[in-house]
């Protein structure tokens, strides 16, 4: 008996269209290796615990007390918690209706977006309101929301850069949008060139294309360069002359592993610029617990703040969010513990900051080691990690290999990346899954495996790639770069 | 997989010659180098942004946001909430302004915000998972139960490294899985399939997954009860579908019709509609009807019969008050029917969220999906990877609500008590509340059965009717809203539910602490005798 209730033909076609590389087929077949038992290092999404990172103790205390909030009635609670993290706990509860178990206000506890918008003040120097700050299960929840508010058809464009983090292809993808893709230089830094952006506006609009919106990502995602304020700057009066609003990805902001550009806020750029553009470019911003020292992924918990968006329109954002009833509270309280971390002077505050600190000294010397053994590769050439948690170093395959990519049904970085899995067990996300130019090969790699690991794992893929290229190369012709 | 990772292939962003497809197809990509335009298909009502506003030329306003944003409404946290929030702060400064001295939210199935006390075990086991580091110390075993500290010990070795901070696979870790997988088999008597489960956050988002598949234009239909919860009606308008309403029958305890599906069922082909799927929730919400055995027989069989999925939301499955109805699941029911993977597509929503368990705040729940071919269910997968994964705290919850101490566990004796007495109440109150309902004027209710809510109709005077109309506002939330004025209760009006045209509701929790029901009934009451004195024909 068939079933015509829902199948494959029937389906929305955007799911169907829909692509999200992160956990598609490397990631897929490297479960499948793993489930046989050979050793894995999962390498193809930015998940710091599941490699290895600690939490940090201070918002495991506090988050423990609130869920069983039984225990601060209890009077050895002293021996086992720090008494910040008892006084904590008691000050995040009293923020709640109910504790951990009770729905918050759609747009998440008041007293934590307070918090939220304090830490903006602090960061910017700037107001925030915390009307403004929606909290999300993740940052990616957040994004989707927006984008749904956004997209009302095909004829709708999303700029989205190239390589870009395919959270914004799929999702445009599932809202039936159109992705319009301004390329990032990889030769300059993966930098970011307005005379691309102008084009790539002017082209789509031709097309009969309403360039809705602009997405940043900063620092970049795959490829982790920071923006300098100038060219801050000339994205914000860009966004303000093509009426586009800015979508800030701002969710590696911790992560930054060099000094000549720091991270400097999509807000605070817009603000220092002043009237008239402060008071005109719409802008929303990013952030989450997932990421930054502490790699809080499996929390869910992110936040946006709206800048310049009408009344009316955060009503109706605000309308959706209810719709799903509230974001998880529990994270929730990790976001006020992230804004509002431990301070000089508290109990706690020393742990805390030699925690944090190791982790952000650490994934700094792994984006160096990284890079250089990625340059220190043949036919690879790697820009180095500026900031986030990647490293997309280029492969230059030979004509042989690709080839043999074709023959095997492969876009030839999947070919690539499937062979490296098979040997070495390094699970990475092809550079296909991200966007890249014609011709042009990458694969993304995370900087999270431990420390004394990553000696022999660059090792490991060093001899892989000698084998590769020696079986597929020859001293002529690369790809093309 | 193969055919998507082909599909994302072609699929790529890449600079040279790609041309722009001029149907839907495939992902909109735009070449920096063609130069065909894309066929302009008939122009919607927005044009582009710069002359569709004239008070403002910001991009994003109300005239260009996605019209399904501005068409989907959710009463329960509504225009009543909003002037009971007002109120509520209000409340603060201008203590005597007000004959109450507190706002009594009755709008929204939030226990625990209402008092209700967490269940003890579940929480120990949660909070040794939050903070690992205690299992290593002795003075833990002074500060936890036993098995919550073994049960907390099981669930990390079967998260990779015992990390609760990393994503986990995008169905949920696969321990938690086969945990519930057990705790549906053994509540069902029917094998469950760990790959079968989606867990996500809270049973909502899997709702919105599943009308995301299967909605693809206004043309696509789902058959919903009326009254519904609007979650349902929310989730079609943002997709682009079309409700399919069928009537749920008050005067037979909101009894579900077969004849009823048949006549809604046709009356939407005949408008050219494709009905993908029929929703049932079961406990009902708003309405609280627990659906009998036989009933739910012919629901499968119509399912089957006109291919529809059959969209079970189920999460009120351990809130049922009276003895002579009990929940029986629907994958239960279709596969003692001889029913299985090749007869019947079936998605059955489950969440943390109500029961005795009421752990709203946590966003835990999951979707078992049945009856769909390989294929479909990699799309389903596809989607649910994008989020990445549902919170862990929630995973582990749902787990636990679905595997919870059994006779002979040091915590069992407790976790029982808690669970009856919470369960006790609920059906008193629901009693209690039904009662004081019925015993007002022009009001009947059907007792909840199930649920968390009573459903009165109110028959509303002439007087009233009028009343309303002149402040531009519906009946029921004309009555409402002089309800929450008068006394601080705040329920929702049966608008948001959608009702019978010309019969008019509100929807009430049972759900604040047994002490307060009695006030809550003479509030209720005094408000409505001068209601009725004021409107009566």
């Amino acid at each position: 008996m068939s079933l015509k209730a829902l199948d494959y033909e029937t389906l929305n076609e955007n799911v169907k269209n829909c692509q999200y590389a992160v956990r598609g087929e490397l990631y897929l077949r490297a479960s499948e290796l793993q489930k046989e038992g050979k050793k894995i290092i999962f390498t193809n999404v930015g998940n710091p615990h599941a490699l290895g990172q600690k939490p940090l103790t201070f918002p495991r205390q506090v988050v423990a007390l609130c869920q069983a909030p039984f225990l601060l009635d209890n009077p050895n609670v002293g021996m086992i918690f720090p008494a910040d993290a008892i006084a904590r706990a008691k000050h995040y509860l009293s923020l709640t209706s109910g504790g951990l178990g009770a729905y918050s206000d759609s747009r998440g506890l008041p007293g934590v977006r307070k918090e939220v918008a304090e830490f903006i003040q602090r960061r910017d120097g700037y107001p925030s309101d915390p009307e403004l700050i929606f909290l999300t299960d993740g940052a990616s929840k957040g994004v989707m929301q927006i984008l749904n508010c956004i997209i009302r058809d095909q004829k709708d464009g999303i700029l989205v850069p190239v390589p870009q983090y395919p959270l914004y292809s799929a999702t445009i993808s599932l809202l039936g949008g159109t992705l319009v893709p301004y390329y990032l230089e990889e030769t300059d830094n993966w930098g970011l060139d307005v005379n691309n952006l102008r084009q790539s506006v002017a082209q789509a609009r031709s097309q009969g294309i309403t360039v809705r919106a602009m997405v940043i990502i900063n620092p970049g995602n795959p490829t982790g360069q920071c923006l300098s304020e100038a060219n801050l700057r000339e994205i914000l009066k860009f966004c303000c002359d093509e009426r586009l609003v800015l979508l800030g990805d701002e969710v590696y902001q911790q992560n930054i592993y060099q000094d000549e550009r720091p991270f400097i806020s999509s807000k605070k750029v817009l603000m220092d610029m002043g009237e008239p553009l402060s008071k005109e470019v719409q802008l929303i911003s990013f952030h989450t617990v997932s990421k930054g020292y502490w790699g809080e992924c499996g929390q869910r918990g992110g936040y946006f703040e709206m800048t310049n968006i009408p009344p009316r329109t955060v009503e109706e954002i605000y309308k959706v969010a209810s719709i799903a009833l509230s974001p998880n509270v529990s994270a929730q309280i990790f976001m006020g513990l992230m804004v509002s971390p431990p301070k000089p002077g508290d109990i706690s505050y020393d742990q805390f900051v030699r925690e944090s600190k190791g982790i952000l000294e650490s994934l700094r010397r792994r984006a160096r080691i990284m890079t250089d053994g990625f340059n220190s590769c043949k036919n690879v050439v790697c820009n180095f990690t500026e900031g986030a948690m990647y490293s997309f170093p280029q492969i230059k395959l030979p004509p042989k290999a690709i080839q043999a990519a074709k023959q095997a049904g492969k876009v030839p970085d999947v070919f690539y990346c499937l062979k490296l899995l098979e040997a070495t067990g390094i699970s990475t996300v092809p550079g296909s899954g991200f966007g890249q130019k014609e011709g042009v090969f990458h694969l993304r790699t995370t900087i999270l495996p431990a420390e004394e690991e990553m000696p022999e794992i660059m090792e490991s893929f060093k001899k892989f790639n000698d084998e590769f290229m020696s079986q597929y190369g020859d001293n002529f012709g690369y790809s093309r770069m | 997989m193969r055919r998507f990772v082909i599909g994302q292939a072609k699929n790529l962003i890449d600079q040279t010659r790609r041309r722009p497809r001029p149907h839907h197809n495939n992902i909109r990509l735009l070449s920096l180098l063609a130069s065909d335009p894309i066929p302009v298909s008939s122009s919607r009502f927005f044009s582009d942004m710069t002359g569709s506003d004239s008070s403002s030329s910001l991009p994003v306003t109300l005239d260009s946001i996605n019209p399904n944003v501005l068409k989907c409404e959710y009463a329960v946290r509504g225009e009543i909430v909003n002037i009971a929030q007002k109120l509520q702060d209000d409340l603060k400064i201008n203590k005597d302004a007000y004959p109450f001295d507190e706002i009594i939210y009755c709008n929204i199935g939030n226990p625990q915000s209402l008092s209700q006390q967490p269940i003890t075990f579940f929480r120990e086991v949660l909070a040794l998972c939050s903070h690992t580091a205690l299992l290593d110390r002795d003075e833990t075993h002074a500060l936890f139960s036993t098995d919550s500290i073994a049960r907390a010990w099981k669930i990390l070795d079967q998260i990779p490294g015992k990390a609760t901070g990393a994503y986990s696979h995008s169905q949920g870790i696969k321990g938690l899985r086969d945990a519930i997988a057990a705790g549906i088999e053994a509540r069902d008597g029917f094998p469950a399939d760990p790959n079968d489960i989606f867990m996500t956050d809270g049973a909502s988002p899997g709702v919105h997954m599943m009308m995301q598949l299967l909605i693809s234009s206004e043309k696509d239909g789902i058959l919903c009860p009326i009254p519904q919860y609007p979650l349902y009606s929310a989730s079609i308008a943002l997709h682009g579908g079309s409700l399919v309403p069928y009537y749920l029958d008050e005067a037979s305890g909101w009894g579900l019709e077969i004849s009823e599906l048949k006549k809604q069922l046709e009356d939407a082909k005949s408008k050219g509609i494709t009905v993908r799927a029929l929703a049932v929730i079961n406990p009902g919400n708003p309405t609280g009807q627990v659906l009998s055995e036989e009933n739910q027989r012919d629901i499968v069989d119509f399912c089957k019969k006109e291919g529809l999925v059959l969209l079970a939301d189920e999460v009120y499955q351990e809130n049922v008050y009276v003895p002579d109805k009990k929940f029986h699941s629907f994958k239960k029911v279709a596969r003692s029917m001889g029913y299985g993977e090749k007869d019947i597509s079936l998605v059955s929503f489950q969440s943390i969220s109500k029961g005795y368990y009421g752990e709203c705040g946590k966003r835990g729940g999951y979707m078992e999906v049945t009856g769909f071919t390989s294929d479909v269910r990699e799309q389903i997968y596809k989607v649910a990877s994008v989020n990445l994964c549902s919170n862990i705290s929630g995973q582990i919850l749902a787990s636990l609500v679905m595997s919870p101490p059994k006779p002979g566990d040091e915590s069992y004796e407790s976790y029982i008590s808690e669970k009856e007495g919470i369960l006790s109440s609920m059906a008193r109150r629901a009693k209690t509340l039904e009662e004081a309902l019925n015993k007002l004027e022009g009001i009947t209710c059907n007792r909840a059965e199930g649920a968390m809510y009573l459903f009165p109709c109110i028959n509303l005077p002439k007087k009233a009717i009028a009343a309303a109309e002149a402040a531009k506002t519906a009946p029921d939330t004309f009555y409402c809203k002089r309800l929450l004025n008068a006394t601080g209760i705040v329920v929702v009006p049966g608008s948001g539910f959608r009702q019978v045209p010309g019969t008019w509701h509100f929807r009430c929790t049972i759900l604040p602490q047994e002490d307060k029901i009695p006030a809550i009934v003479n509030r209720l009451t005094e408000f409505h005798k001068s209601f009725m004195d004021e409107f009566r024909d």
